[in-house]
């Protein structure tokens, strides 16, 4: 009866704990998204440095792609751009960008001032694309498969251990 | 003669036309409020000035114009952002915890409340002799024609 007596608060007391543990650990910036395991929404869009050019989503269908949200007003962008320019350098795998709601011209003279690790940049000048990708904090990455379909997504600027973990597993599992 | 009624009619359409987006500036209004800011997360899809927030008021709009209902307007947004855009979560399997866990809480608590009320009744005895006694004793302390006993 005594055990009974005080065991039922504490173990209320430790679900709690528990619940606030997780809770509290997970960033609330993160919101998972819908579109993982679908279909990679389709575009067809401008190429940055060559406008006259239109690359769409089927263009690359049987490849495995990265698309990485930027823009030239994307100061995160920044932070994660060496990481984007070593995996280029590497050959992993292809990245494509996304600018993401910006003025060509600027985003023409932040690649050519940082590098550019895409193979190639579309203009998403009203982000009407992004929408449709659920982007809402740029920098953004995705990893699309060989049959077209999202594996993983990124929010926020790529780290070392983000893309070695993450995406380097979305990656190998996309590919083999 | 016959230009009256092309008049009156060009006017009946204009004031259509504005009563008609007078009620869709209402209606998005609303759907507005129940819609989550993904930039800014606590703010609604109304209240927010983020860019994104605009953009996707421009789309819900455009949807709206093209005659969505306001279901498939928030599965549209459902589809690119998840749930997390509504602000009323749906009742679905993940959901099921937060929806009833109010409810559960109350009945649990209903139940605890019942059981100690209870055991509390249980408890009190009926008044003995000796508690007869003891209680003469309180009030004669109580009235001042006793003092209290040194402990």
């Amino acid at each position: 009866m005594k055990a009974i007596r005080w065991s039922i608060p504490l173990a209320i007391f430790v679900i709690l704990l528990a619940f606030l543990w997780v809770g509290l650990g997970r960033d609330p910036r993160e919101v998972p998204s819908p579109l993982i395991g679908k279909p990679a929404p389709a575009f067809a869009l401008t190429e940055l440095h060559q406008p006259s050019r239109t690359l769409s989503n089927s263009d690359l269908k049987g490849k495995v792609w990265l698309l990485n949200v930027w823009a030239s007003w994307c100061v995160s962008c920044r932070e994660e751009h060496p990481l984007l320019m070593q995996l280029a350098a590497s050959k992993a795998v292809l990245i494509y960008g996304l600018d993401y709601k910006d003025d060509p011209n600027a985003g023409r003279t932040w690649l050519t001032q940082n590098g550019n690790p895409y193979t190639a940049s579309i203009v998403d000048r009203d982000g009407r694309v992004g929408i449709d990708y659920g982007v809402y904090g740029v920098p953004e990455t995705f990893v699309v498969d060989k049959e077209g379909v999202i594996r993983y997504k990124q929010i926020g600027p790529l780290s070392l251990t983000s893309l070695q973990q993450k995406i380097g597993s979305a990656v190998r599992f996309s590919c083999c | 003669m016959l230009l009256i009624p092309v008049a009156f009619a060009a006017g009946a359409t204009k004031m259509d036309a504005r009563a008609s987006d007078a009620a869709l500036d209402a209606r998005l209004k609303k759907l507005e409020t129940e819609l989550r800011c993904l930039v800014c997360q606590n703010q609604t899809l109304a209240d927010s000035n983020a860019d994104l927030a605009e953009d996707l008021r421009r789309e819900v709009r455009s949807l709206a114009v093209q005659g969505k209902t306001d279901t498939e307007i928030k599965a549209y947004l459902v589809a690119r952002y998840g749930d997390f855009v509504l602000y009323n979560p749906p009742l679905k399997g993940t959901t099921w915890l937060l929806w009833g866990a109010p409810f559960g809480l109350l009945v649990g608590g209903g139940a605890l409340w019942w059981i100690v009320l209870r055991r509390r009744a249980a408890r009190e005895l009926p008044v003995s002799a000796d508690d007869a006694d003891a209680q003469a004793r309180a009030r004669a302390i109580l009235d001042g024609a006793e003092p209290p006993a040194a402990s």
